[in-house]
């Protein structure tokens, strides 16, 4: 009896595990074709392309920004007060700055912190806003009304000042973190943790909106029938339904970050020299206006061209993974 | 309607309380204490004079406490006292918000008779070359950090031409008898700055307007209106724009807070004497009453303007219910 039983469980559990797999590769199948649809159609935004282009080239330039510079023999940090305002050169492709440090190595290392500083922010705030906007939809309720109290408080608020405002704080006052927000590193990680603290609005709403919109599907009552706690519901069933406007909102919110980073560190508030960033190389050029020019143009420039391929990237990635919401 | 209004300005209330108490406790975390700082200038003071000062002034109070005395005295119009110019603060700050309601207005004005046309246009064109070439210069308005904008406009017209003065609110010395000369004077000095800070706002509301005419002019009651035999201008400007400013109005109210954000970068470029620089400058010198006032007279205006946008839109669309 014993040994018939299990071969008919056996039995079942096989018939029932090979159906389940066929299952996952019918839904494998059916992923695949929807981002291959969205590849297909994000390739035809051809700015939107650019774009990734040059993202990816920057990218790459802050990444080997350490190679660049020991491969030209530059260095960020060298000054040569006798060389200060240098004319582009073999040496010095665009001159020098104020100090003689060399224009070019630093906007790479400069590169280097703004993209951090903004992509960490924006996968940061991401993560917080998928956290409130899942709580909020998922739970509903209480719950709900006080999370979305909060992000509309936040929302109401003007940014700028804001980030004036705590940006000039100083952390180190803070009981037992304050520690960790001193120094080099430390004026990145306060940074972040500003911008986060302050843009994770947004991606809560969107995602308690998408949530809210499938939580009433036959699939998220069939998950939860079968026993799965909410927490994987949450994160198998229903996230992978709201990736599309999520990942939009992170690429714009990079393009946002760079601009805030840039306008914070040339007030003088946000990366601290001599850690160099294309927000505090703007600040440095200040009293370079009238006799070099250039140091202020350059990595405004970058800054727009930077800006701008993530904000056609996020609409490309838009047009392309949401035709229903196209602009045009 | 009344009741949702009344709603929203106790929702707007009770964010300003709960704001001011936390603006009021980041004032702690500033760095510098204005004490240590009046007393590092006097030789003669010592730990007990400190100490007696503290005492004296109510430092040594749990902070609830002394947060209630500040906010009863604020609500009864007493500001404080600026710790660098040394008047009540009152006194300084009415001329700065009158400067950034100038500078805001008319950046506002600026923006909507060149936004909204430039919107129209791109979308009754849309996919030509003026479609185009509007499109990428939203982006371009949109990616460009405006105060390095105002930077490159002050080299160039400051700096290279000589045209418009590079930073300031007005000539000092104009005769302030002759109406005329002052309003010349001061439009000077308010070009740039409001060149630097419209480029944003034109190019966000360009997008917007051309997005709300093209879904309207997909709309049933547009092929209506074309079918009754009615002129284009008719349909594109009583059927079409009408419902497609709608959206608009609400992006415009709220574009308010985005002018008034991006204004303390664009005053202090332009050291122009408004709330933004004022509140920046406060923090950087220490100033931490006024600082706080500059900053809860922006969150107030801020939050104003967002009532009044949810107000305005709500009147606008009879659609719209309210429970």
């Amino acid at each position: 009896m014993a040994h018939t039983s299990t071969g008919i469980s056996d039995a079942f559990i096989a018939s029932s595990s090979e159906e389940s797999v066929k299952g996952i590769n019918v839904q494998e199948d059916a992923v695949k074709t929807y981002w291959a649809t969205v590849l297909s159609r994000f390739l035809k935004h051809k700015v939107a392309v650019g774009g990734v282009f040059m993202i990816l080239l920057l990218s790459l330039l802050a990444i080997f920004a350490d190679v660049i510079a020991s491969l030209t023999g530059l260095d960020p940090s060298a000054q040569k007060i006798l060389q200060r305002y240098g004319e582009w050169s073999t040496s010095h492709p665009l001159g020098t700055d104020e100090l003689g440090r060399d224009a070019f190595i630093r906007l790479l290392y400069g590169a280097r912190v703004s993209l951090a500083v903004a992509m960490l922010s924006a996968v940061a705030s991401m993560v917080v806003g998928i956290l409130v906007g899942s709580l909020a939809g998922y739970y509903g309720g209480k719950l709900d009304t006080v999370l979305m109290r909060v992000t509309d408080s936040f929302l109401a608020l003007p940014l700028i000042p804001i980030l004036i405002l705590m940006a000039a704080l100083d952390f180190g006052k803070i009981p037992v973190v304050g520690a960790y927000m001193q120094g080099d590193e430390g004026s990145i990680l306060k940074l972040i943790i500003i911008f986060v603290s302050f843009s994770w609005m947004v991606q809560a709403r969107l995602v308690r909106g998408a949530i809210l919109s499938i939580k009433k599907n036959e699939y998220v009552l069939a998950a939860r029938t079968m026993g799965q706690s909410d927490w994987s519901i949450i994160v198998r069933e229903m996230l992978p339904n709201v990736l599309a406007p999520v990942i939009v909102a992170v690429t714009l919110a990079v393009g946002q970050n760079i601009l805030f980073e840039a306008a914070l560190s040339f007030l003088g508030l946000g990366i601290q020299p001599p850690t160099a960033s294309w927000g505090n190389m703007l600040n440095n050029a200040l009293e370079s206006i009238n006799n070099r020019p250039s140091l202020v143009v350059i990595p405004g420039i970058l800054i727009l061209i930077t800006v701008m391929s993530f904000n056609f990237l996020g609409d490309g990635l838009q047009d392309a993974m949401d035709p229903k919401a196209s602009k045009s | 309607m009344a009741s949702y209004i009344i709603r929203r300005l106790i929702q707007t209330v009770v964010l300003l309380i709960v704001l001011s108490f936390v603006t009021y406790l980041m004032m702690g975390l500033m760095p510098g204490d204005p004490l240590d700082i009046a007393c590092s200038a006097n030789p003669d003071c010592t730990t007990e004079n400190l100490d007696q000062m503290k005492e004296l002034m109510g430092l040594n109070d749990p902070i609830y406490i002394r947060y209630g005395k500040w906010a009863a005295g604020f609500v009864q119009g007493d500001l404080g006292y600026s710790r660098t110019y040394r008047v009540p603060a009152s006194q300084i700050l009415a001329p700065r918000v009158v400067n950034t309601m100038i500078l805001g207005f008319l950046t506002m004005l600026v923006s909507l008779v060149i936004a909204i046309p430039l919107g129209v246009f791109a979308s009754l064109k849309q996919h030509s070359k003026l479609d185009y070439f509007i499109n990428m210069f939203a982006f371009a308005g949109i990616s460009t950090p405006s105060f390095w904008l105002g930077l490159i406009l002050i080299i160039v017209f400051s700096v290279k031409l000589d045209w418009l003065p590079a930073g300031g609110v007005e000539t000092i010395g104009v005769d302030q008898s002759n109406f005329f000369a002052v309003l010349m004077d001061r439009i000077q000095y308010l070009i740039l700055p409001v060149t630097a800070l419209s480029m944003l706002t034109i190019a966000s509301w360009v997008r917007y307007t051309r997005s709300s005419m093209l879904e309207t002019l997909r709309m049933d009651y547009i092929r209506t209106a074309r079918s009754k035999g009615l002129t284009e201008s008719s349909v594109i400007r009583r059927h079409a724009l009408r419902n497609a400013l709608l959206p608009v109005v609400t992006v415009v109210a709220l574009s308010f807070r985005l002018i008034f954000s991006g204004a303390v970068i664009t005053e202090k470029v332009f050291s122009y004497q408004g709330i933004g620089s004022l509140m920046f400058d406060s923090i950087m010198g220490n100033d931490f009453n006024i600082a706080m006032c500059c900053f809860l007279m922006i969150c107030l205006a801020v939050l104003l303007m967002n009532l009044l946008a949810d107000v305005l839109y709500a009147y606008l669309d009879p659609r719209i219910t309210y429970q």
